[in-house]
């Protein structure tokens, strides 16, 4: 019977690319939506997870996020350095500035003081220049996205800009995923970052620090916390306060979130509609089935078989123009870094599923109420 | 044949015979709707139809005789008395034991055909064997047979729309037997066919459709096979008032629609 209930899916040629079309836009709609959510939060997490030396983050108690913290007096570096468990720790610098192009436009940037001595804090791949540039007098290194703003008709370096009213002078342009915060982010050595950013003695916004070999880093963390009194926390779960700050204080989750409701509410819209249209027009032919002795068991396989099948190949086109999307967007500035999360098109398989086999459910109630003895009337 | 209770109405004839036959009705009482709008549709009827003989069940709309089909088909539950097809007292089969029963045992032939649009003529005729679990290749290849048989072997893989209604019909029939029932049910057969197309369909049914233990009943309205057929059984306000080897008097004023 499942081989009579797809040919007579896909014999009715209007209704069935109809509800492929409903289910791989819904696809399409909520894969798209939830990729963008996702990797947009991500960014979030984008300083945090461009510095990999560093296991733990350690700030001032009442920092939020890696943009919303209170900058620590100098000396707090020196009580990290002794906790036990620590391996190394370094000065970390982000803060706003205001750059001057050579066209005399206006910018906000962020700047990021990485480790004087050994540059930690500076993210591995650069696109051009090397890293021993960045000890130069005035160097700054600019990531590829805000460099391509500042300088789209050029990938050369050398230029000289005005930063907080200093002598800035780009050295090479690194690989690293935008910020939410900002487009363009400027890396500078710690030293030089203090002079580019005017602002009160206490500048140093965290320190970073590696746990010793063989220690878990959470529990360094904890003991950080516990001898200095500031806020220490793992990487991976800095990454995620990041992520959670953002989605508080703005309406992105509820956005997207609505956008995603949209997508399901058309897709059972549309498949439920054309599914039930489906079924009413073969009403007759499944009571004549009813009749002739398939069983209400037999004509659910039947539904739940052309519920699998639409749900299967409308998914499969949806994600696929999903990952096409992702693929044509990501190498853009807006969207540089962006990819297809595994997780996100397993959920949306499991959500597209669900919905057609719950409307196609919905849709058989007809036919299994329908009494055989109705084809004879 | 008879209402059950009621003395035998004029020239209507008693199955009296020892042998098992292929169909007993027992009583048979159904209604519709409940309080002032409860509308009795068969008031006790009792019948016995033997095998091998072409039998019509005719009367006017509303006589009840859809019903009295629908309920010796087992797929409408009566509100009293008993069915016995070839010695199976059906409604005493629990659930999908009914269904499973009708898959094995009764044709259908419907009025409007209900063929499956997207299917061809062989995969039509092939359907009640595929519902039975016989693999698609060897039920297509033995609805093709059928077909052949009734004269559609030039058409197996054409689809319902590219078939005259004839030919739709037979495509019908050939689903209707193809999985050997013991009894076939058809309701206006021939309503939509000329009176040629009509006929040729009748005398094939009864060409291939009847035997020993084989019985065929039919709803009509259509006087033009009256002929053809060995009993006729007349339907009047939910009771038989008429069984003979020819139609009542008046029935040969309703017309077949065309």
């Amino acid at each position: 019977m499942p081989w009579i209930a797809l040919r007579m899916l896909t014999g009715d040629r209007v209704k069935y690319f109809g509800l492929i079309f409903g289910i791989a836009f819904s696809t399409l709609l909520i894969g798209q939506q939830a990729t963008l959510f996702v990797n947009l939060m991500l960014r979030a997490a984008s300083p945090v997870y461009a510095v990999s030396e560093a296991d733990i983050w350690v700030m001032d108690p009442k920092a939020q996020s890696a943009d919303a913290t209170l900058p620590l007096p100098s000396n707090d570096l020196a009580r990290v350095r002794g906790v036990s468990g620590v391996e190394w720790a370094v000065p970390h610098l982000r803060e706003g500035g205001s750059v001057r192009t050579s066209e005399g436009r206006l910018e906000r940037v962020s700047v990021v003081g990485v480790d004087d001595s050994t540059l930690i804090g500076l993210p591995r791949v650069l696109e051009a220049g090397v890293r021993r540039d960045l000890f130069r007098n005035d160097a700054i290194m600019i990531d590829t996205v805000g460099f391509d703003r500042l300088f789209p008709d050029t990938t050369a370096t050398g230029q000289e800009l005005e930063l907080n009213d200093r002598r800035a002078l780009v050295v090479g342009r690194v690989d690293t995923n935008p910020q939410f915060t900002s487009g363009v982010i400027f890396f500078t050595r710690y030293s030089n970052a203090l002079a580019f950013v005017p602002g009160t003695r206490n500048r140093m916004t965290f320190v970073l620090v590696k746990a010793q070999d063989g220690l878990d880093p959470r529990a360094v963390a904890r003991a950080i916390e516990r001898q200095t009194g500031l806020k220490a926390r793992e990487r991976r779960d800095f990454a995620w306060d990041n992520i959670s700050y953002i989605a508080r204080s703005t309406g992105i989750p509820f956005n997207f979130g609505t956008t995603v409701l949209l997508g399901i509410i058309v897709g059972v819209a549309i498949v439920g509609l054309t599914f039930s249209l489906f079924i009413r027009d073969n009403i007759k032919q499944f009571g004549a089935l009813k009749a002739i002795g398939v069983t209400n068991g037999g004509i659910l396989k039947m539904v739940l078989t052309q519920s699998l099948w639409i749900a299967a190949v409308g998914y499969a086109l949806g994600s696929a123009l999903t990952a096409l999307f992702i693929w044509g967007t990501s190498g853009g500035a807006q969207f540089k870094g962006f990819f297809l999360p595994g997780e996100i098109m397993v959920g949306v398989a499991v959500l597209v599923f669900v919905m057609v086999i719950l409307t196609g459910l919905f849709a058989v109630r007809g036919v299994l109420k329908l009494e055989p003895a109705e084809v004879f009337r | 044949m008879s209402g059950a209770g009621t003395p035998p109405a004029p020239g209507i004839r008693r199955q009296t015979e020892t042998t098992q036959p292929a169909i007993r009705v027992e009583g048979i009482r159904k209604s519709f709707g409940s309080g002032d709008t409860r509308v009795e549709v068969l008031r006790g009827i009792s019948a016995d139809i033997d095998a091998g003989k072409l039998t019509y069940l005719v009367g006017e709309s509303g006589s009840g005789k859809t019903t009295l089909i629908s309920i010796i088909a087992g797929i409408l539950f009566p509100d009293e008395g008993r069915v016995s097809l070839f010695g199976t007292d059906i409604y005493d089969l629990a659930g999908n034991d009914l269904v499973r029963y009708r898959l094995k045992n009764i044709g259908f032939i419907f009025q409007q055909y209900n063929l499956l649009p997207t299917l061809t003529a062989a995969q039509n005729a092939a359907v009640p064997l595929i519902a039975a679990g016989m693999k698609r290749a060897e039920a297509v290849e033995r609805g093709a047979a059928v077909l052949e048989r009734l004269g559609l072997g030039q058409q197996v893989n054409r689809l319902p729309r590219q078939l005259s209604g004839g030919q739709q019909q037979r495509v019908a029939i050939a689903r209707a037997l193809v999985h050997e029932p013991r009894l076939v049910v058809c309701d206006e057969p021939t309503a939509a066919l000329d009176a040629a197309s009509g006929r040729r369909v009748m005398e094939l049914l009864k060409d291939v459709a009847l035997g020993a233990d084989r019985a065929v009943l039919i709803v009509t309205h259509d006087n033009r096979i009256f002929s053809l057929a060995d009993r006729i059984i007349g339907m009047e306000d939910g009771r038989i008032t008429h069984d003979g080897a020819t139609a009542p008097d008046d029935a040969h004023s309703h017309e077949a629609q065309p």
